[in-house]
């Protein structure tokens, strides 16, 4: 081979890579990514039946009814509009009334957000930042006393 | 009063720092012998006051001292020696000293073991090495400083987080930043390299074991979490794509691609410029790791103890480092000689295969961790990139790499031959096959590519041993041959093909958990049992216990197979004094073939029965063993070069046929 032959391999071999890393990055960018909204967002947005997405809010006060059979009901309220959750799985071990939460999961006919995975956190002392940044835009007051944490079902 | 003899070395270490970062590189550039000199002993002084102040720390761990802020905030009188000791690092800031304590002993290492650099360039590294610790000893006494005084004492701590509180966890924070800091030696040779204009294969030779020990100590630090993620947080998962555990995964994959490329540099001069750059790269993704877990800009599963405030400070020493690196390097890059141009088809060839890969890789996982951040600050829209994402653009990436891995160590530098290595691989490919077609037929569901994916793994296995089998000539020459060609087969070699072995036993493991996994989500009333990939899980009802720290309710699983009783699982809830926090504790009864993995949740209301959670994973411990192989591996190849080391280029010929 010449010397301009292998520097043709090289470049096409890195050009051909390349091309290849950014057509799967854009295809799995279209497809996988999952949008963050509050009760209050899904309320406004319309958000269809069917899509996937991320739920972020505090656990409603008396709204956990756990211990019926293996599948978990709650709400997620933003303070301005709650939404009903159903889990089916083992709930994450620090997830308490009144604390901030993370769940992924589709809005079925009904309304209520089916969640596959209720997001994972294991620091106590832990807001997840989106939940407390969408708080605080809507004017909510947050304590201290934020423990959210997590289980995911895959 | 030994508290304040540890703040007192703290911040004698970072004159110290000070000093090595300005004495030696001024010495160096005016070649002034007294003043490069300094570094060294500089270097040592540095490390034993950091451990002093290390060691101080630890004392006030142990001893339960809670009129120092950080221990009453992480520590408390009922811990577990092991956990007072883990607990220095559990937290910001004992892991920031941690940090610099190791940065510290990988300066001191080169003074000590690096007698065949020349003058000048031992003292920039050194010189450099200490502007990097001198950041973060500013770092921690401007913001995060562990030895201040509380006034009163409490009576008691906080306690650590109950989830840190296991094994796996104590250790993993010292491997794991053991493997990030280490690639500081890199960037630091990197960057004398550059300022010095030399830029060689003996520069090659000399950053080859530092990148391999970090790289090792990375492998087993990344593997260990893995390992606690998967029985401690009980989602019977290993890993989750969450940033925390992508900024551990970046600096590796650009590790990898370091080692590997600086084996072309050492061995045929070739890759030089791109070999500086991704020893800086490298070490900039440590850094960027260092920011994303302290800072908490990302959402994840795994930080702890973040503050944004500090991030800032965190990222302020990132972009100085990567900035002042990539400038140096776009200043004097067009100055170095590039290396010669190469055939395809050739070992070097293959290694730069391996890097385009690699490279290519570490940057799909770097979108997927970055994009979030980005898209909220262009568009303030929140959106999560979650495992299908990387599933989707990093596995694809792997194919290649894993499929030309068995390749490279069978070609011959400069030019190979392809057909003659494809013929030497024929048993191997067989044998994957075969192997496929006994995954397939052993479980005979799950995606019908997994078995390919077996196939993958188990061809990088056997490509390993028919690497193995060539060099010491097996078959193909008398015994005695054959037994002298395997003893006298350089370690180097063997660590090469132990580490590629448990690459391959990774895939393995990694294919056979994701594609075959079994989980149940059940309730379970005493006496009542489940079938689970030939197992019956009798459930036998739930204990109150009581442990050193905590409370729990433990859950009693009797297994059996085929009729007969195995063993008993016993997973428990876990409620903690210090801080009163629950935990779910795993019962896993592992085998070679899987692991059977059971959780409990909640009691159902007014009866004895339980959700239960229960899982097979398939293979999953191949995954660890594989990367403890890699780590083995690692060592055996370093315990050569270190004999090496001492005199590299004694004889030209020697180190050549060391190399074969």
């Amino acid at each position: 081979m010449t010397r301009k032959q292998k520097r043709g391999v090289m470049i096409g071999a890195g050009v051909a890579t390349l091309a290849l890393a950014a057509i799967l990055v854009l295809f799995a960018m279209k497809d996988s990514i999952v949008f963050f909204h509050t009760p209050s967002d899904i309320a406004e947005k319309h958000i269809p039946a069917g899509q996937r997405i991320r739920l972020g809010g505090l656990v409603a006060d008396g709204s956990v009814q756990r211990g019926q059979g293996t599948t978990v009901t709650f709400k997620v309220t933003d303070t301005l509009k709650d939404i009903p959750v159903a889990f089916t799985g083992v709930l994450p071990d620090l997830f308490r009334e009144g604390q901030g939460v993370v769940a992924e999961g589709k809005l079925d006919a009904n309304g209520v957000f089916v969640a596959d995975s209720v997001l994972a956190k294991h620091d106590e002392n832990y807001m997840p930042a989106e939940v407390k940044k969408s708080l605080e835009e809507r004017g909510v007051k947050l304590g201290n006393s934020a423990h959210p944490e997590g289980a995911t079902k895959p | 009063m030994i508290v304040e003899f540890g703040h007192f070395a703290l911040i004698l270490a970072l004159l110290v720092a000070a000093f090595q970062t300005v004495v030696p590189f001024v010495g160096a550039r005016r070649r002034d012998a007294r003043l490069m000199n300094v570094a060294e002993p500089a270097a040592i002084s540095q490390f034993i006051l950091l451990a002093m102040a290390f060691v101080a720390l630890m004392h006030a761990y142990v001893t339960s001292d809670f009129s120092v802020a950080n221990v009453a905030a992480n520590s408390h009188s009922t811990k577990p020696m092991l956990y007072k000791i883990s607990g220095v690092w559990g937290n910001h800031e004992g892991s920031m000293m941690l940090w610099v304590l190791i940065l510290a002993l990988f300066g001191a290492a080169v003074a000590l073991f690096g007698n065949n650099l020349p003058p000048t360039m031992k003292a920039t590294v050194l010189s450099v090495q200490a502007s990097i610790a001198l950041a973060f000893l500013l770092f921690i006494l401007l913001t995060s400083d562990p030895f201040l005084r509380l006034n009163p004492a409490p009576a008691d701590g906080n306690g650590l987080n109950p989830i840190l509180q296991d094994p796996a966890l104590a250790f993993h924070p010292p491997f794991l930043y053991t493997g990030y800091v280490g690639f500081s030696i890199a960037f630091s040779f990197a960057i004398a390299a550059l300022i010095e204009g030399r830029i060689d294969a003996a520069w090659a030779r000399w950053v080859r074991p530092w990148t391999l020990a970090a790289w090792m100590f990375l492998t087993i630090g990344i593997a260990m979490g893995s390992w606690w993620a998967y029985y401690e947080l009980g989602w019977g998962g290993w890993w989750f794509w969450d940033p925390v555990e992508n900024a551990s995964f970046m600096p590796w994959l650009a590790g990898t691609a370091l080692l590997h490329s600086a084996l072309v540099m050492e061995k045929r001069e070739a890759l030089k410029v791109w070999t500086i750059l991704l020893a800086i790269l490298t070490f900039s993704l440590s850094l960027m790791g260092a920011f994303i877990v302290r800072s908490g800009v990302l959402t994840s599963v795994h930080s702890f103890a973040v503050d944004p405030a500090r991030g800032v400070f965190i990222l302020g020493i990132m972009v100085l480092f990567t900035g002042g690196g990539l400038a140096l390097f776009a200043l004097r890059a067009k100055e170095m000689r590039i290396g010669g141009l190469f055939q395809p088809i050739s070992r070097e060839g293959t290694l730069v295969f391996n890097n385009l890969l690699l490279v290519t890789s570490t940057a799909t996982v770097l979108i997927g961790t970055l994009y979030p951040l980005v898209l909220e600050g262009l568009t303030g829209e929140k959106i999560s990139v979650g495992p299908p994402f990387f599933n989707m653009t990093f596995g694809p990436i792997m194919v290649p790499l894993l499929l030309a891995l068995p390749f490279g160590p069978l070609l011959a530098w400069k030019r190979g031959d392809l057909l003659g290595v494809s013929q030497r691989l024929v048993f191997a490919i067989v044998g994957a096959l075969l192997l496929a077609a006994v995954a397939y037929a052993m479980f005979n569901r799950g995606p019908s590519l997994a078995p390919f994916g077996i196939a993958l793994g188990a061809f990088v296995m056997l490509g390993a041993v028919t690497e193995w089998a060539t060099r010491i000539k097996l078959g193909a020459a008398p015994l005695d041959e054959v037994v002298r060609r395997a003893t006298n087969l350089p370690r180097s070699n063997y660590g090469t093909l132990l580490a590629h072995f448990g690459v391959g036993l990774m895939v393995v493991g990694i294919v056979g958990t994701t594609a075959y996994q079994e989980e149940h989500i059940l309730v379970m009333k005493p006496g009542e049992s489940l079938a689970i990939a030939g197992y019956d899980a009798t459930f036998t009802g739930v204990k109150p216990q009581s442990g050193p720290n905590y409370r729990e309710d433990i859950a009693s699983f009797d297994i059996s197979r085929g009729g007969s009783v195995v063993t008993t699982l016993a997973p428990s809830k876990r409620l903690y004094d210090a801080p009163p926090q629950p935990t779910t504790e795993s019962g896993i009864l592992a085998s070679w073939l899987g692991d059977l993995y059971i959780v409990i949740g909640d009691q159902q209301a007014g009866t004895d029965g339980y959700a239960v959670r229960a899982y097979f994973n398939p293979l999953v411990r191949f995954i660890w063993i594989g990367a403890l192989i890699m780590f083995i591996g690692g060592g055996i190849s370093l315990s050569d070069r270190r004999l090496r080391v001492g005199a590299p280029v004694k004889s030209r010929r020697a180190t050549v046929v060391a190399a074969e």
